[in-house]
């Protein structure tokens, strides 16, 4: 499916997703085994509540000192010959990144699946510039072929069924492919190694960086990480501000629990701790490195209503138990990142003004803050961010007027319990039988695929005073 | 409190769960003037409306001895976002002594009162639907089940995906009708598979939810909260 621009209303856009079938065939799968994965590995992990807890704990005190724990990063990083930037907003980022890869002189760039250089919209600007960027994790691979983007945040084609996946190679590819995962994966290999070894960048993400030793960490399980990092001469690296956590013990922390989270695995398959360039004897590694801190509103939220946000840890497991998300994907969300986290994010970069709709693309069930690795209260800045809309009057007007009316009887009995009587006698051409099948105005949005209870003939008010007779019988 | 919902739309369920209590000996009373918890003020985002609606309801159940709320997300309400709301010292400090004397339906029946028999007012196989607010905001999955298992007459299986939202998220249900449905439809899809007679819940919004899809598609299935199903027995301990 081609992703829906935001133009388009977001209830339009899922409104799509929903009648995708191979996207919903796709979710659903992926979505339940993911569920079901995550479910497992904590079963087999009693420490893993405890653990949840001393991960949050990590989180607030290095967001507490935010400040001194990135100095002690970026100290370390360039005592090991790495060099660090700051870039205050994405267009910064791009820029650094574009001025690391001219003077390398690079013409094609290999990339480890990275969220914050899909916020920054960093290949974009890359193929602007001359440099071809290469997607090699295999899911970012697909939708890179596909001229997608990312719909999860672990897992970026998700939305994909494997039968659509074969088609795409065959088409882009010129090979003909089964829809069969291991055959695609080696045709997806095959196509990739060449990739690396032609490369002069190496772009990556930071799932953390240790401040204590100055070592930026990726979590992977396919190993392509390894080698973006290894073969090019330059490896940059864009990691948001808040990635970066005290020591190596906090790291064994957020370990234990991120790929439980994630994909259900014990650990990822690759946990690779970069340590800077090659030094004087070393075999491997790059001839540079470069570390490119993102702020991009990130630290406006250190005291802002958002501020929980930053302590996650783009797990995905929120997208996953959401049921929104596992009904429309990501793309209907319309923006890098989707699900209930994405909500907040996207709040976080873009302002609140950004998730207008979707702040309301939750039913706040919970699922998600249950799920959460760090246990992020996600419903509760969904309402704060519903707060903001509403009280800065970005909400609609109609909207507005229905809320102040229903406040306002909601504090007049007398009034309230007219209205009642008043909706009783409205309602009187649209009863049937013991249910409302179809009304107008906004009662009729419920009423397309659902009955509607009518007002009952007498309110339980309306018949206390017996009950409450019987009850001295 | 008999909840907005309750009120209006299902007096029936009140009216049975005033006679469940009386039968268990409590002295139900109801304050005269209720109108709705606030809730759906809240969650859309009109706090200062909502802190209205919660004075209200503290001033109205200042006296109460024990608040019985027949829905757990307005039990959470209560409980959980009253004190909050209410900036007062004075007016927090009321707003917490009501939460520690509110508790949903099956949790005063169950952990106050030690009641755990009644008889089945339906027949046959029943299953139970984790309502939100209640699993995952009062950490309750025991109490409904407690009664329900112990029903002589019926038969307890758990539905498959009993702790998957409904779909209806107050306002969301018709912000967001098509996605709310196709949870629904979900939602629905796991009750009919459990072929029970009826499915329960302890909130009246997902009732009004599940009830509003099964009728539209004409399902024999019947959506039940807890109240219609338990009738009482002379010796309830």
């Amino acid at each position: 499916m081609s992703e829906p621009s935001l133009d388009t209303p977001f209830r339009e856009r899922a409104g799509r997703a929903l009648r995708d079938s191979f996207l919903q065939e796709a979710l659903s799968i992926a979505t339940t085994k993911f569920i079901d994965l995550r479910r497992e590995a904590f079963a087999g992990f009693p420490g893993g509540d405890a653990l949840r807890d001393r991960a949050r704990e990590i989180k607030e005190a290095t967001l507490q000192r935010l400040d001194h724990h990135l100095e002690r990063l970026i100290d370390n990083v360039e005592a090991r010959g790495g060099h660090v930037h700051y870039a205050a907003t994405a267009d910064e980022a791009r820029r650094i990144v574009l001025d690391v890869a001219r003077r390398a002189g690079a013409r094609m760039a290999v990339k480890s699946k990275s969220m914050a250089t899909e916020e920054i919209h960093l290949n974009e600007a890359l193929a602007a510039a001359g440099v071809t960027p290469v997607e090699t994790d295999l899911g970012e691979y697909i939708i890179q072929l596909a001229h997608e983007r990312p719909s999860h945040i672990i897992a970026p084609a998700i939305h994909k069924t494997k039968g659509q996946v074969a088609e795409l190679f065959t088409r882009e590819l010129g090979r003909e492919a089964e829809p069969d995962p291991e055959v695609l994966t080696r045709i997806a290999r095959a196509e990739l190694r060449e990739k690396f070894l032609q490369a002069d960048l190496g772009i990556t993400g930071a799932n953390f960086g240790v401040a204590e030793t100055g070592t930026i960490v990726l979590v992977t399980n396919e190993g392509n990480g390894r080698m973006v990092t290894s073969l090019p001469r330059v490896h940059v690296a864009v990691m948001g501000v808040e990635k970066v956590i005290p020591s190596m013990t906090d790291l064994a922390v957020f370990l234990a629990i991120l790929a439980k989270s994630a994909t259900g695995q014990k650990l990822s398959v690759y946990t690779s701790l970069v340590d800077g360039p090659r030094r004087g004897g070393e075999l491997e590694g790059p001839e540079e490195f470069h570390l490119v801190l993102l702020d991009n509103g990130r630290v406006g939220q250190l005291a802002g209503p958002l501020r929980e946000a930053l302590a996650c840890l783009r797990c995905g497991a929120c997208l996953n138990v959401c049921p929104v998300y596992r009904q429309i994907g990501g793309h209907a969300y319309g923006h890098t990142y989707p699900g209930p986290i994405g909500i907040l994010l996207t709040a976080m970069l873009n302002g609140s003004e950004s998730v207008r709709e979707l702040a309301h693309a939750s039913s706040l069930c919970g699922a998600c803050a249950d799920a959460c690795p760090v246990r992020i209260d996600i419903p509760r800045m969904l309402i704060e961010l519903r707060r903001d809309v509403s009280e800065r009057r970005i909400a609609p007007w109609t909207e507005r007027a229905v809320f102040g009316l229903l406040g306002w009887l909601l504090q007049r009995p007398p009034l309230y319990r007219a209205a009642a009587r008043i909706g009783r006698v409205l309602q009187r051409p649209f009863v049937r039988g013991a249910v409302i099948r179809r009304v107008p105005l906004f009662l009729g949005e419920w009423t397309r695929t659902r009955d509607l209870p009518p007002i009952a003939a007498r309110t339980f008010q309306e018949r206390w005073a017996d009950l409450e007779r019987e009850g001295r019988r | 409190m008999v909840t907005c919902l309750g009120d209006v739309f299902y007096p029936e369920v009140g009216e049975r769960i005033v006679r469940l209590l009386r039968h268990l000996g409590v002295a139900v009373a109801c304050p005269a003037g209720q109108t709705c918890c606030g809730l759906p003020l809240f969650n859309s985002g009109y706090h200062a409306a909502a802190a209205a609606a919660a004075r209200r309801t503290v001033a109205l159940f200042g006296d109460a001895e024990q608040v019985v709320v027949p829905s757990g997300s307005c039990a959470w309400m209560v409980k959980h976002e009253y004190a909050g709301l209410l900036r007062v010292p004075r007016e927090r400090a009321a707003a917490e002594r009501l939460a520690s004397r509110t508790l949903e339906l099956s949790q005063f029946l169950v952990r106050r009162r030690g009641v755990r028999r009644f008889r089945s007012a339906v027949a046959g196989r029943l299953t139970y639907h984790d309502s939100c607010h209640l699993l995952r905001g009062l950490h309750e999955s025991e109490t409904p089940r407690a009664l329900l298992r112990g029903l002589p007459g019926a038969e307890f299986v758990e539905l498959p995906g009993c702790d998957e939202c409904c779909g209806f998220g107050g306002s969301f249900a018709v912000r967001l009708p098509e996605v709310s449905s196709a949870i629904l439809d979900k939602k629905l899809a796991n009750v009919e598979a459990t072929a029970a007679e009826a499915v329960v819940a302890c909130d009246a919004g997902c009732l009004m939810q599940m009830r509003g899809g099964l009728s539209r598609r004409r399902s024999p299935v019947r959506a039940l909260h807890l109240a219609e199903v338990l009738e009482p027995v002379d010796d309830p301990r």
